[in-house]
């Protein structure tokens, strides 16, 4: 169902293409525009990693905001707390974050994780609410909600938002390998098994808790540095706007609207969704009335589009392809063959 | 030699009694069945030894050591595979797919390893001949047809080498042709020394496949032996008929 | 120690109002098995609209709920029509996002038409309190706590003796058993959606009156009642009555001798204590549909 993403000279070039425009995106553009394209990179990072777990496994988590304002605090507090200067080092404290909020993910998950789906999704929200109270509360460490003032970095004017766009650039890309490895592994279809049936993978031998936690971990990881690289962005972070559950639930609504458990579908949503919210921002003003577009375009998505932008392309152009041969799996009749034979192969997206 | 040993197994679900000190031995390199009327307790002996549902008392051994109390996905990797009712394979993966994900060997450098991962591609696809449903590896799960499904199932269980299978229901909704061959891969993959233990409700599948029969009922062994003998016995029929 | 007594009244109190507002949830979780994460968003949708009618006829806040109950109610049968119904694949995971679309759908509509600022609905037995020996209570928590009652007797009235209640029940064991015995179990869905939205309406009176709300105030709102229910145990409602007074006299507890601020982290920590030593929560059963 995925033939038209596998073109096989397609394919390499493409990704040179879409990589050399990224990284001249600076190059070209206005001071107002890279700083729009580092929100879009952040939430294509965002996204990819989210799917990791939430797409792979189909454990969906609403409280990943936590993870990422876990990232932004951690960087923001080594910065203020160890007198590190601003300037390029913060950049390097970043894997840091990602170290440690790979930690708190443990700990998150291990409890977490011991509940099936339903329960998950409850706990990570009520986690989400559990940092962001803490956050505000240890007011000597983080500030509370006076906010936490980085050190702001001397390179200023039209070039600000460049080295951030770089940063945010290696993560998305980082993201985006890790996802692909992962979707390539034995360990990636052993989360694609838990997703479409977990009693069944547990039967031949996946360790499921263990696969589920590794891939919470990771994919909390990447969240968390992203976070870091955000909160230095900003420079004054706020308890509610880097725990902020709106940037939990847009990573969630990028992956659907791109499709859920692909490669390609986190990266497209990203994109097409960001830059809506930032037109939409910069149109209508900072009223939250972007939140009954949100909303629209998450009904219209699930209602219209369950599987997503990029599956929902990809099956109609099979279909145009094999005539009506390939479509979408549909209940399996007794006797019936499957009408074409499709080449052996995985099917990655 | 037994290669399985239930010993005095027993589970409750609420008051209901539904394994009640059930003990039975599955010898090494045998076909074994396990009969009994609807609701006797042989799907939860299953998933008693499988590790699914944990025990309110007795023992489980394999190869000479207890694995009760063992989580499945370990008594999987010890050598215990099982298939359920209704053919269950995960429908958004592809066949090819579904025939990869069995872990025997966990640790992170053997799922990581690529040498290892073509390797096992190539087994599968054998795998998938030998089955003769290979002209369908590349199509979802989700669309096979029912029969496909069971096999699918049954060479999917054998990827990781079980020395012992529970097949639950094997010949369950399977049109006559189709149990000829599902019977014939059984046999087969027995050739090739791995034990079966298998629930089923077709008698006439049961007496030509089996050299065993244990009856179960009311989650008691009341009866076990050669086919032919059991099926003499009495109590069995008493059990069948509802006495 | 009176301190802490007085303390443990008021989390009985307002226990009970969460309980109305919890229960709502797990009911919904149980007869569908989907998360309505909107729920808190309906509360305050529930508390605006009574907020409406208080500020343009001068509607007291209780009374205004003959008008607000059967409008959510119908407004939820309308929702699980339009938006869950429909969902077929996935569901458990869908349902999620539906209802969260609805939650910010509702925030930004509320937010449009009366802003971020934050208002609070306004009664006679809003500040007026009656001493009992040493210490002071509200009329209002009284108020709202039999009014709570009042209804989740009701609500425990329909589901224990009428037929409806029964269906409910029934689809809530097994939905499949429940559609073969000829339950319309859409029908039940679509029932007990609005139902969950007419307490959410009752729930949003008492929220009300007792906090000063905006439109964003469903995050924290919805962040305490999904605890409750699962430490209650999804889809029980005794669970969740039980588990919001623990809940809420815990806090209050909290806020007297540790800190306010650490108030709603006894929450958690609970929340926390539970999942560990028992997963499935009080009362629930462990959700594993099929082995």
């Amino acid at each position: 169902m995925n033939t038209v993403l596998r073109l096989p000279a397609l394919k390499p070039a493409g990704l040179g293409l879409a990589l050399a425009a990224a990284l001249a995106v600076p190059l070209i553009s206005d001071p107002g525009t890279a700083s729009m394209a580092v929100f879009i990179t952040m939430y294509v990072g965002l996204a990819t990693a989210w799917n990791i777990m939430g797409g792979y496994t189909g454990y969906i988590s609403l409280g990943h905001a936590a993870f990422f304002g876990f990232g932004a605090y951690t960087l923001g507090l080594f910065l203020v707390h160890l007198g590190i200067p601003a300037g390029y080092q913060p950049f390097l404290l970043v894997p840091v974050a990602g170290v440690l909020t790979a930690l708190l993910a443990a700990l998150i998950g291990w409890i977490a994780l011991r509940t099936r789906a339903a329960t998950f999704v409850i706990v990570t929200i009520a986690f989400m609410f559990m940092l962001q109270l803490l956050a505000e509360n240890l007011v000597n460490l983080t500030g509370g909600g006076a906010g936490l003032g980085l050190p702001v970095p001397s390179w200023g004017g039209d070039f600000f938002a460049i080295p951030f766009y770089y940063a945010m650039l290696a993560l998305a890309i980082l993201g985006v390998t890790v996802s692909w490895v992962i979707r390539r592994s034995k360990f990636g279809l052993g989360l694609l098994a838990i997703r479409d049936d977990e009693d069944k993978a547990l039967a031949v031998g996946v360790p499921t808790r263990a696969f589920k936690l590794a891939a919470f971990v990771i994919s909390a990881a990447l969240v968390g540095m992203i976070g870091g690289v955000y909160g230095y962005f900003i420079t004054y972070i706020y308890p509610q706007f880097v725990v902020d559950p709106l940037i939990g639930i847009s990573m969630v609504l990028m992956v659907f609207f791109g499709g859920l458990g692909t490669l390609s579908g986190p990266v497209l949503g990203a994109i097409v969704l960001e830059w809506s919210q930032l037109q939409f921002a910069y149109h209508f003003g900072a009223s939250r009335l972007y939140l009954i577009f949100y909303a629209a375009v998450f009904l219209l998505v699930i209602r219209f589009l369950p599987q997503g932008v990029v599956p929902s392309i990809a099956d109609l152009v099979a279909r145009r392809r094999h005539g009506r041969a390939a479509g979408p799996p549909g209940p399996a009749s007794d006797s019936a063959e499957p009408p074409t034979r499709i080449r052996p192969g995985l099917a990655s997206p | 030699m037994s290669l399985l040993e239930i010993a005095n197994l027993g589970k409750r679900f609420g008051g209901v009694v539904a394994v009640d000190n059930c003990s039975l031995s599955v010898a090494t390199g045998s076909i074994t069945g396990l009969i009994g009327p609807n609701g006797s307790g042989k799907t939860t002996v299953f998933n008693l030894v499988t590790g699914f549902i944990p025990r309110d008392r007795g023992d489980v051994v394999f190869k000479a050591q207890s694995i009760a109390g063992l989580p499945p996905d370990q008594i999987y990797g010890l050598g215990i595979g099982r298939t359920f009712q209704l053919a269950r394979i995960f429908p958004r993966l592809t066949t090819l797919e579904n025939m990869l994900v069995p872990v025997r060997r966990a640790g992170w450098r053997a799922l990581l390893s690529q040498r290892q991962w073509s390797h096992e591609q190539d087994r599968a696809m054998d795998m998938l001949e030998s089955m003769d449903i290979s002209q369908v590896a590349g199509t979802l799960g989700g669309a096979l047809s029912y029969g496909q499904r069971k096999l699918l199932e049954l060479a999917a269980v054998m990827m990781a080498r079980p020395e012992l299978v529970l097949l639950d229901e094997p010949a369950g909704g399977v049109n006559p042709v189709l149990l000829e061959r599902i019977a014939d891969h059984i046999r087969q993959l027995n050739a090739q020394g791995v034990t079966f233990l298998l629930v089923e409700h077709n008698m006439g599948f049961v007496m030509k496949l089996c050299d065993e029969v244990v009856v179960l009922h009311q989650g008691r062994v009341i009866a076990s032996g050669n086919p032919r003998d059991v099926r003499a016995n009495p109590a069995v029929l008493d059990a069948y008929l509802g006495a | 120690m009176t301190l802490v007594l007085e303390a443990a009244v008021l989390g009985i109190l307002t226990g009970g109002v969460y309980a109305l507002m919890a229960s709502g949830l797990t009911l919904i979780f149980g007869v569908m098995r989907i998360i309505n994460v909107g729920q808190g968003a309906l509360v305050i949708l529930g508390a605006y609209l009574s907020f409406v009618l208080f500020r343009t006829w001068h509607v007291d806040p209780f009374l205004s709920l003959i008008v607000t109950m059967p409008v959510m109610f119908a407004l939820g049968v309308v929702l699980q029509l339009i938006f869950i119904r429909p969902l077929t694949t996935d569901r458990e995971a869908l349902s999620v996002l539906v209802t969260y679309a609805i939650a910010l759908g509702i925030e930004g509509i509320l937010g449009y038409i009366f802003s971020t600022n934050y208002v609070q609905l306004r009664a006679w037995y809003e500040t007026a309190s009656f001493a009992i020996v040493d210490f002071h209570i509200t009329y209002v928590y009284v108020f709202g706590f039999l009014l709570c009652l009042a209804i989740l007797g009701a609500l425990f009235l329909m589901l224990y003796r009428t037929t409806f209640g029964a269906a409910i029940r029934a689809t809530m064991l097994n939905r499949t058993a429940a559609q073969l015995i000829g339950i319309d179990v859409d029908r039940v869905a679509a029932l007990a959606f609005g139902i969950g939205m007419a307490t959410a309406a009752a729930g949003g009176v008492v929220f009300g009156i007792t906090n000063a709300f905006n439109p964003g105030s469903h995050y924290d709102l919805i962040s305490r009642l999904l605890t409750i229910i699962v430490l209650g145990g999804l889809g029980s409602l005794r669970g969740a009555v039980i588990a919001a007074l623990i809940m809420l006299v815990t806090e209050d507890i909290t806020a007297v001798v540790v800190s306010p601020v650490w108030a709603s982290f006894a929450f958690f920590v609970i929340l926390v204590a539970v999942l560990i030593v028992r997963p499935q929560g009080l009362f629930g059963l462990r959700v594993r549909d099929r082995i």
